[in-house]
């Protein structure tokens, strides 16, 4: 029996996961099951962060994604799910040409990916990364920073304009 | 992590593009079409991550990462009250609903 | 050659023109308010008092040297342009005085007989007018010190002689001889004119440009020598001088206009077409003496035309039946002998015959108008007869006139005859041929002349019966020039009595001075006394054997003059009272010929060059259509084709806005692919 270490198993299980997931969103003709299966897919990627040894943006990912936006997407889906038929979630629409450029491009990635000699570079200590991170953030990218702030002070705005009723004057 | 090399990462994150690239693709729900996106910018998501650690030895994938969440949040949080209005205006989230402005 | 100063010959031609002024344009009024008798005023006395001045001329004249016998009267500056320069002047030398003397006299005595003969008319005041116009447009001619100021009179007597011939112009027939005279005339004015711009060039080309008769007479010798287009300058210009005198004075080929100008009333016939419009080409043939005298060539020509038309005349005045158109062919006939007379050089002896010839002319046309009253307007001789004793003073000085102007002897037209005949015979420009052809014309005259006589006056009345009773003697106003004119007829002939019948020949002498080329011409003559003698008697025979022929006929009855007009199946007799034919020809040769040529220009004009103007005009509009049409399709169409296309092409482009959020997501994926492609390979 070949020497499979563990780092190994439980990656390909976590990787299978996140596939897995991201296959039944994307097949899935229930929009439920689909944002559930995206609840999967969020999780496994945050465990391969967890891998990577990005703890801090495993914990963030599960924090606004999961957290967040998907609890957005359950609550759109509720909120329009109970009018809309079985028929909005279906998926008839170009499968076959979807299919083609789908695979195209993947094709076209795939390719590049396994031509390119990716230089091996010593990679990071196992450490937490909070630190850097933060580091990072008030250090080098401030700009960004403080731009991102705004841009959710503006979606904030925003998404309470467009969402609002018109009022009756 | 011995055997996991960063093309491991690659193709898990190519995956996970192309299926999301497909739901966006083909899904005729507004918020089906949303959650590809979010798939999409999950995949991107990996491949920083995995070149931060495989890459450079640099923190800058991690910090991108973190940026592409919190913008990924705020484009949710738009397109779902865009979607919530195209609900009241239509009284349908199927995106070929929306065809007002065509020619 | 000194020439004196006045400054009272401009009243000559000037009286007669206030009278005309007068007259014409108040003449109704005062013909309404004062009666005829102060129109007659008004036009009789100026032509009186330029009479006296004309005796003062001459008598100023008189007293002179006969070398200086000039007087000038400029008046003022009229043209003055590069070396043309023309004044109007009035200038009296011995020719002139002669001239004027004849106008303002016998113009005046018709002048009075007119207030008698016209007195039933009511356009009294116009036919004045017109006789003083006419009476101030000939002195014009006459005493104009310029060949421009002479052609304003010869102009001027051409208008009233139009004016006067179509007097009553409500008949067709006056107004189509009026306009007969003018266009005839005005072909002969052309000729002048041709001549006064040859003569003026000529001179000027020889430096010493005028129009002034003294000074081209003083220059004339510059013009010896000179041709013009392969002739002689001088004998071009004065064929056309004579081309104007043949229209103005009625020769061959232009005479055609005399016998219609019978139409006027007597009087104008009287005063204009026997007195004085008519002499006019004499006159200035006078004047220009001494550039005829430089073309012998013309002046055979002037002769031979002269002797043609004399005998040509005759032939025709032989056998016609109105009383004044038998007048008029015997005026063309003898102004003939005139210019017979002025081709041979006796210019003297030409003014003469046209001196005596006025006062017997005029006597004899005032006389057959006394007869047209007398006979209520009948003027068909045939009609007349037996008025001798219903009008004896009439007839008497008629007769006076007829044998002054058959010349008889002892009667001035014997004289002036006479000279002309022997002058033709003996010049050294003459010769036999013109003598004959003038002798047989003389007695043709004759035999016209006593026909007119016997058939009108003796035997018995041939009139209509209300006619017959009508027949009055002419009152004074009428009779009294008669006589007058019928002395003169006799006693003016002494002036010129020639040499060798013992008188002095004054008129001769008094002229000398003007024909000072006419000089040398006299001494290379022949001065045979028994060779004049001959002549003459001869010229006495012959008149007196058309007396016979006439006396047979006409008198005695003793042959009929219906079967001698059947000889030779009578064409003779009609082709001479057809006047041979000649205004039939001219008709049918120039008039037809000259309406044929504008009828061709006529067809020019509308077809061609109306045809060229509006084919411009359909080109134009063709274009224009042309024009439009490339504007509507092409112009617009490219622009509605882009116009078009750019809707086609929106349609089209339009057609990604599909929508569909799917579509759009396609195409997303699409770009970037093909972008990350490009990227990559």
């Amino acid at each position: 029996m070949p020497e499979v270490s563990l780092s190994v198993v439980v990656f390909y299980a976590f990787a299978l996961l996140t596939v897995g997931s991201a296959a039944a969103v994307a097949f899935s003709s229930n929009i439920v099951y689909s944002a559930f299966a995206l609840m999967g897919t969020l999780f496994g990627v945050a465990a391969l962060y967890v891998f990577l040894a990005a703890d801090f943006v495993a914990a963030a990912q599960v924090l606004i994604y999961i957290g967040g936006i998907l609890v957005l997407i359950l609550f759109a889906v509720m909120l329009t799910h109970r009018i809309a038929n079985i028929e909005v979630s279906n998926r008839s629409v170009g499968r076959l040409s979807a299919g083609i450029v789908v695979g195209g491009v993947g094709g076209v990635m795939a390719y590049a990916v396994h031509h390119t000699a990716w230089p091996v570079v010593a990679s990071l200590p196992d450490a937490p990364s909070t630190y850097a991170v933060g580091n990072g953030f008030l250090g080098p990218y401030v700009l960004p920073f403080e731009f991102a702030s705004f841009v959710l002070l503006s979606v904030l705005i925003g998404a309470i304009v467009v969402s609002r009723k018109e009022l009756k004057s | 992590m011995e055997g996991i090399s960063l093309e491991h990462f690659l193709i898990v994150s190519l995956l996970v593009f192309a299926l999301g690239l497909y739901t966006v693709l083909t899904r005729k729900n507004a918020i089906g079409i949303l959650m590809g996106i979010e798939l999409i910018l999950n995949a991107a998501n990996i491949n920083y991550i995995a070149f931060a650690r495989y890459g450079g030895a640099s923190i800058d994938g991690q910090v991108f990462a973190v940026f592409v969440i919190m913008l990924a949040a705020a484009e949710a949080a738009i397109g779902l009250a865009i979607v919530l209005g195209i609900y009241q205006n239509f009284d349908s989230i199927d995106v070929e609903a929306t065809d007002s402005l065509r020619y | 050659m000194e020439i004196t100063t006045v400054s009272y010959l401009r009243w000559i031609p000037l009286l007669p023109l206030l009278g005309a002024a007068v007259n014409g344009l108040g003449g109704s009024v005062i013909q309404r308010r004062f009666g005829k008798s102060a129109i007659s005023a008004i036009a009789v006395t100026p032509v009186v008092l330029a009479f006296v001045l004309s005796c003062c001329a001459f008598l100023q004249l008189k007293g002179l040297e006969p070398e200086h016998r000039f007087l000038l009267d400029d008046v003022w500056r009229w043209i003055d342009i590069g070396t043309l320069k023309a004044d109007v002047a009035f200038w009296v030398d011995p020719l002139s005085c002669v001239m004027i003397l004849v106008i303002t006299g016998i113009g005046g005595l018709i002048h009075i007989y007119s207030t008698g003969y016209m007195h039933e008319d009511e356009a009294y005041w116009r036919f004045f007018a017109y006789l003083n116009l006419f009476t101030f447009a000939m002195l014009t001619l006459v005493l104009g010190d310029s060949l421009l100021l002479m052609f304003v009179g010869w102009e001027g007597v051409g208008l009233c002689s139009f004016a006067l011939i179509g007097f009553w112009w409500t008949e067709q027939i006056n107004t189509t001889a009026g306009n007969k005279a003018f266009i005839v005339n005005r072909i002969g004015d052309f000729g002048f004119i041709l001549g006064i711009f040859l003569i003026f060039w000529s001179l000027d080309a020889a430096g010493h440009g005028s129009v002034v008769f003294r000074d081209i007479q003083h220059h004339a010798v510059s013009l010896e020598g000179r041709t013009i287009w392969g002739l002689p300058v001088v004998v071009l210009a004065t064929l056309f001088f004579f081309v104007g005198a043949t229209g103005k004075s009625a020769q061959i080929p232009l005479y055609v206009w005399l016998p219609d100008a019978m139409q006027g009333p007597t009087p104008v016939s009287a005063l204009i077409h026997a007195a004085t419009m008519v002499t006019a080409g004499v006159y200035m043939i006078a004047r220009l003496n001494f550039l005829f005298a430089m073309a012998p060539e013309t002046l055979a020509v002037v002769a031979g035309i002269g002797a043609a038309t004399a005998f040509f005349a005759a032939t025709i005045g032989l056998v016609q039946n109105d009383i004044k158109r038998v007048l008029a062919y015997s005026t063309v006939s003898q102004l003939g002998y005139m210019f017979v007379a002025m081709g041979v050089g006796a210019y003297a002896a030409g003014v003469f015959h046209l001196v005596t010839h006025a006062f017997f002319k005029a006597c004899l046309f005032l006389g057959s108008g006394s007869v047209i009253h007398g006979m209520s307007g009948e003027q068909d001789m045939r009609k007349m007869g037996g008025l001798k004793d219903k009008m004896p003073t009439t007839f008497w000085t008629f007769l006076v006139a007829t044998l002054a102007l058959t010349g008889t002897p002892l009667t001035s037209g014997f004289f002036s005859k006479d000279e002309i005949l022997w002058k033709a015979f003996s010049s050294p420009h003459g010769n036999a041929t013109l003598w004959i052809i003038g002798v047989c014309g003389a007695g043709m005259t004759a035999c016209y002349m006593f026909r007119q006589v016997f058939m009108t006056f003796f035997g018995e009345t041939r009139a209509d019966h209300h006619v017959a009773h009508h027949i009055h003697e002419s009152p004074r106003s009428m009779t009294m020039p008669l006589v007058i004119l019928a002395i003169g007829s006799i006693l003016v002939g002494y002036l010129g009595v020639p040499e060798f019948l013992g008188g002095g020949n004054r008129f001769e002498a008094w002229l000398e001075p003007v024909f000072a080329s006419g000089h040398e011409m006299a001494a290379h003559a022949s001065h045979d006394a028994g060779l004049e003698w001959t002549l003459m008697l001869i010229s006495v025979v012959v008149a007196a054997t058309g007396f016979l022929i006439a006396y047979v006929l006409y008198y005695r009855h003793a042959a009929s003059p219906d079967a001698i007009a059947d000889v030779a199946g009578g064409v003779p007799y009609r082709l001479l009272y057809n006047k041979y034919y000649v205004d039939e020809i001219y008709w049918a040769v120039v008039v037809r010929g000259t309406l044929l040529v504008s009828a061709i220009c006529s067809w020019f004009d509308g077809a061609i060059v109306d045809g060229i103007v509006n084919g411009v005009a359909k080109l134009t509009v063709a274009l224009s259509w042309l024009d439009g049409l490339f504007d509507n399709r092409v112009i617009d169409g490219l622009v509605n084709l882009i116009a078009n296309r750019t809707y086609d092409l929106g349609s089209r482009m339009r057609r990604v806005q599909t929508g569909s959020i799917n579509a759009y997501l396609y195409v997303i994926v699409g770009t970037v692919t093909i972008v990350l492609l490009a990227r990559l390979f």
